[in-house]
């Protein structure tokens, strides 16, 4: 019945010649929308660098269907300079670098209509001309935003999209993912806020540095569950329906 | 007055056919150089210009050895030597635990001492100053020819290979997400550096030559914060600094190379305290 888009077929990644991820096995179907939830240094962002095929497996494989399937990728530290003399237009713009590549024609009107859409999407009027230094963090995320708008995307992968954001910047970021959702696209995030992912994502992945638990929301964010996800301190309790 | 600036701006290019070609040589390395410079700049390699300066060294000397004072010889050998250190230093930088200034920093140290060596096995120390200083007043058509074409040629490139290897600069994980390759953009532009650099030293010597790189690009950068007028400022701050270079040179009788960087580097001191992004500016903070 449900297609699955990305298979991870008993997958382990070493970083720096240790295992941080071992034996993750699953898959994300097409439509659905998961969350990914771990402690610091669970292995959250190598999971999704795996699947966006950034890092190599140790063992097992990430099974991608379609093979070019197109996954749109927002790191949970973009490493840009935000002294680089660009404006934000041209940032918009880099999404359409799928369809137009290094070297195609974008008519100017075209793209200049498709970037002041995203813009407004992401709740800016046009600051398509002002330079990224002029922003702050959570402006800047918006910006990322709709640079994932402009690269329409099957499937998004999100690593803390709303880490250093306000609550009003979350609230709209969280509406164009849900957003993205209903129109059946993939999403799978990162997330540390227990309530938001219950609230908002039927499906859960619950790692440290293995699998604890993969499947609906509710069930994997058990007690028992986030207690081995924290380690054996038996501190799930303060962190119930806060934050992991 | 008017005849003061007569005798000291005009005549000298008027009156002499190596002023004029020394000054079209600095107006053509400018155009091109300028534009790199901003580049490598932004991608945070402006030391690097000056490693690969001295890597073209021992190719220039080995070039100068087999063939004398040849245009070609030496350029095609400073050519070789710079991509051979540049593809070295990147390569063992992916391959081992240093990162890419730091192999560039043990290669070319190698080279400069290489091409030292070189050139004292049998020349004399004037050849090893004309190496390192060039001698822009010397440049025949030949030389001319070379630079502007070096010059013609690096634009052209830039043209092309605009878009990727801005954004490989700007986001390079970004590039590798959406299946870009930003690795052979990043190729073609330290070719462009390289070749820069050769047609540089053909007239402002091997040391001299990043000057004229990296001077008006901090210049640049000072002063405008769009990438296009970025690259337009340097090459006109090239273009003063090889004009008011010139005219100094031959008034009080110095060097011309050392000239004309100085100039660049007063355009840069001046910028330093005056410009938005400088001292006085309060835009970076
Ligand atoms: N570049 C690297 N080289 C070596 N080890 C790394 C590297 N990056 C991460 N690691 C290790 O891999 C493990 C998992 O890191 P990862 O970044 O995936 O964690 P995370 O779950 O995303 O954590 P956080 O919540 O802090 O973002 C960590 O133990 C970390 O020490
Ligand atoms: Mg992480």
């Amino acid at each position: 019945m449900s297609e699955a888009l990305v298979t991870l077929d008993n997958l382990t990644v070493k970083r720096g010649g240790r295992a941080v991820l071992s034996g993750i096995h699953g898959c994300f179907e097409r439509g659905s929308m998961t969350a990914i939830m771990g402690a610091n240094g669970a292995g959250k962002s190598t999971l999704l660098k795996s699947v966006m095929g950034l890092l190599p497996s140790a063992q097992g494989r990430v099974i991608r269907t379609p093979h070019d399937l197109d996954i749109a990728y927002l790191p949970q530290q973009a490493a840009i300079d935000h002294s680089f003399p660009v404006s934000v237009g041209e940032v918009v713009a880099m999404g359409a670098w799928q369809r137009v590549g290094g070297f195609g024609a974008l008519k100017q009107r075209e793209w200049r209509r498709q970037v002041a859409e995203a813009l407004a999407r992401v709740g800016f009027d046009d600051i398509s001309k002002r330079s990224i230094g002029a922003l702050s963090t959570g402006q800047f995320q918006r910006v990322l935003f709709a640079r994932l708008l402009l690269q329409n995307a099957e499937m998004v992968l999100l690593d803390e999209p709303f880490a250093g954001v306000d609550a009003a910047t979350t609230r709209d970021l969280l509406a164009l993912v849900c957003e993205w959702h209903q129109q059946g696209r993939t999403i799978v995030a990162v997330l540390h806020d227990i309530n938001q992912v219950v609230r908002h994502f039927p499906a859960t992945l619950l790692l440290a540095g293995r699998q604890i638990a993969w499947g609906n929301s509710e069930e994997v964010l058990s007690t028992e569950h986030l207690q081995q996800a924290l380690g054996m301190s038996g501190s799930a309790e303060q962190s119930e329906g806060s934050r992991l | 007055m008017i005849d003061w600036l007569d005798q000291t701006l005009w005549m000298p290019f008027t009156d002499f056919g190596f002023m004029r070609r020394a000054l079209i040589a600095g107006f053509a390395l400018s155009i091109s150089a300028g534009p790199v410079g901003v580049l490598l700049l932004l991608r945070r390699m402006s030391l690097m210009g000056d490693a690969l300066s001295h890597a073209v060294l021992p190719g220039a000397a080995i070039g100068y050895l087999v063939a004398g004072l040849s245009l070609w010889a030496m350029g095609i050998g400073g050519l070789v030597a710079g991509l051979l250190v540049a593809m070295m230093a990147g390569f063992t930088s992916r391959r081992s635990r240093l990162r890419e200034d730091a192999s560039f920093a043990g290669f070319y140290l190698i080279s400069l001492a290489g091409g030292v060596m070189i050139v004292s096995l049998r020349g004399s120390s004037i050849d090893l100053l004309h190496v390192l200083f060039g001698t822009i007043l010397a440049i025949d058509a030949n030389t001319l020819y070379l630079i502007a074409g070096i010059s013609s040629v690096t634009l052209l490139v830039l043209a092309v290979i605009y878009r990727p290897l801005v954004m490989e600069c700007f986001d390079p994980e970004f590039l590798r997400t959406v299946k870009g390759r930003g690795g052979w953009a990043h190729h073609a532009f330290l070719l462009l550096v390289v070749l820069n650099l050769i047609a540089g030293f053909q007239s402002l010597g091997t040391l001299m030559a990043v000057g004229m790189m990296m001077l008006p690009a901090l210049v640049a950068r000072l002063w405008t914060s769009a990438l296009g007028s970025m690259m337009l400022l340097s090459v006109l701050v090239g273009c003063a600094a090889s004009l008011i270079g010139l005219v100094v040179s031959f008034n009080a009788g110095v060097a011309s190379g050392p000239a004309i960087v100085l100039s660049a580097g007063a355009f840069y001191l001046i910028s330093l305290v005056i410009s938005p992004g400088g001292l006085l500016g309060r835009q970076h903070r």
